[in-house]
């Protein structure tokens, strides 16, 4: 072959890929806080003792996870226009990467609820504490620590599902790989210095949540 | 005569069709050492924990200082109180489980600190003060700053019981506090709760351990398949037991 890799073109446009890097997090961070919010509030509902509160959340929960995000990124940005819902691009994306994350999130959370042992909230009731104390003070706190390591690979999977949001012109990394791409005909090294800025991404972000897991754990 | 704390009239309480307590009277007066007594199944774990709602039960009443636990009942109907009506009646009394149920993510005066805090509404620093000062009369000062899992099995449950007596309550219950400890650390619990005792804690005591029962109880109670069977002064009960059942109860007993 007598391709040489040339990268200055791609160089003359890094800033123009760090900025889309920039906004894959920023939609990543947003919409994981926006469904770790979503998934905390489904898995109690998936442990309520009350049918009418458990299967709602479980419905949800399996047609989230039999749907792929890239369906529902289109169907947001296409089809809810149509039913009279209009949504900015990254609001649209945001609110589906939210409520994917969330039932994702939901299974993690009511993984880490189950290990927690029920005279824990005995002890809690005893003192006088009120359910809603118990989950703040006691159980929220003991089920964060229990799924850390989990939560891990969960949030890199989800960071690099932002990569989607290029499907609808999100000015994210993999748009602007694309663009760079198509401008500067620099095809393999383009998706050379996009892949390589995904991996140290997500190698960053796992070594920043096993920092977490070892500030969090509860010593012995 | 101190005044009266705890009066229970036919207490009923089964789990689907199974018929656990089948009525049990009792009352206990202020400053009252009671020792529970009674084979495996006879019901006193559970009637510990209707005390302390952390079970419904289905018919009687717990009176607890003139106030009645858990339901309210005019004229024929009965309704369960509100769940922060309850809470609030849960903190009146104080209760050690076997298992200690420390908070394994809060340090040994957080665990304490936690229930003056968020339900005496403590500021934070008189909570430590209360804290530190109930963790010193259990034996612990020196460790109010380490995690559950990193004391012994007799310490967490000091600390457990540090814990509940911190919150002021009315009248201290303890579920078999000692069962789950290696023998040699049952003692500095017992320990413990004698000091308590003579402090003039009213307490319910649930425990296998016969001989502390003798020593530390003004009364025995001797549960018998969902009834009292038995119950009186402890020198009178061991030495001349009335029914069959105590008696039989107290010949597999050891008396360590
Ligand atoms: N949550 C529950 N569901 C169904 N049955 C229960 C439950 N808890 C207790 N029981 C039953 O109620 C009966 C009384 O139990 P309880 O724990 O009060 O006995 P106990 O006197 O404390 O016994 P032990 O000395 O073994 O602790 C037992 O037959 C037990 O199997
Ligand atoms: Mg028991």
């Amino acid at each position: 072959m007598g391709y040489t890799l040339n990268f200055a073109a791609v160089w003359r446009s890094f800033d123009q890929l760090l900025e889309g890097l920039a906004l894959s997090l920023g939609l990543a961070f947003v919409s994981i806080l926006i469904g770790a919010v979503i998934g905390l509030l489904v898995a109690f509902a998936l442990m309520a003792k009350s049918g009418w509160i458990s299967r709602p959340a479980a419905t949800y929960v399996t047609i989230i996870r039999n749907l792929p995000i890239l369906v529902l990124v289109l169907f947001a940005y296409f089809a809810l226009p149509q039913m009279g819902v209009r949504l900015g691009k990254i609001e649209s994306f945001v609110a589906v990467l939210s409520i994917y994350s969330g039932a994702y999130l939901a299974e993690v959370f009511r993984a880490g609820l189950l290990s927690i042992p029920k005279g824990l909230t005995e002890a809690g009731l005893a003192i006088g504490l009120t359910p809603m104390q118990i989950r703040v003070s006691i159980i929220v706190p003991l089920m964060l620590r229990n799924v850390l390591p989990s939560l891990s690979s969960t949030v890199i999977s989800l960071f690099k599902d932002t990569s989607l949001a290029a499907a609808i012109a999100v000015p994210e990394l993999t748009f602007e790989a694309r663009k760079i791409n198509v401008e500067s005909f620099r095809v393999i090294e383009t998706w050379i210095v996009a892949s390589g800025l995904y991996v140290v991404t997500c190698s960053i972000l796992a070594a920043l949540m096993r920092v977490a897991e070892r500030r969090l754990a509860v010593p012995r | 005569m101190s005044k009266l704390l705890l009066e229970i009239q036919g207490l009923r309480k089964q789990y689907g069709a199974l018929e656990v307590l089948k009525g049990v009277d009792c009352t206990m007066r202020e400053g009252e050492v009671i020792s529970i007594i009674g084979s495996s199944g006879s019901g006193k774990t559970t009637m510990l924990r209707c005390i302390n709602m952390l079970e419904d039960f289905q018919a009687g009443r717990i009176v607890l200082d003139g106030e009645e636990i858990g339901y309210e009942q005019s004229n024929g109907t009965r309704r369960r109180k509100s769940e922060k009506d309850i809470a609030r009646q849960r903190a009146l009394t104080g209760m050690a489980f076997q298992q200690f149920n420390l908070f394994p993510h809060m340090t040994a005066a957080q665990n304490v600190m936690l229930g003056l805090i968020k339900v005496k509404k403590m500021p934070r620093d008189e909570a430590r003060a209360v804290a530190e000062k109930w963790l010193d009369r259990v034996g612990l000062a020196a460790r109010a700053d380490h995690h559950p899992g990193q004391l012994s099995g007799g310490q967490q449950q000091r600390v457990a019981i540090a814990r509940a007596i911190a919150m002021s309550p009315r009248l201290m219950l303890f579920d078999e506090v000692t069962s789950a400890l290696d023998p040699e650390l049952v003692g500095e619990v017992l320990q413990v709760i004698k000091g308590l005792a003579a402090d003039g804690m009213s307490m319910l005591i649930v425990t296998h351990e016969m001989r502390f029962a003798y020593e530390v109880s003004s009364r025995v109670i001797f549960m018998n398949q969902g009834v009292i069977g038995e119950e009186g002064d402890p020198k009178e009960m061991f030495a001349n037991p009335r029914t069959e059942r105590l008696a039989e109860f107290l010949k597999t007993s050891s008396f360590n």
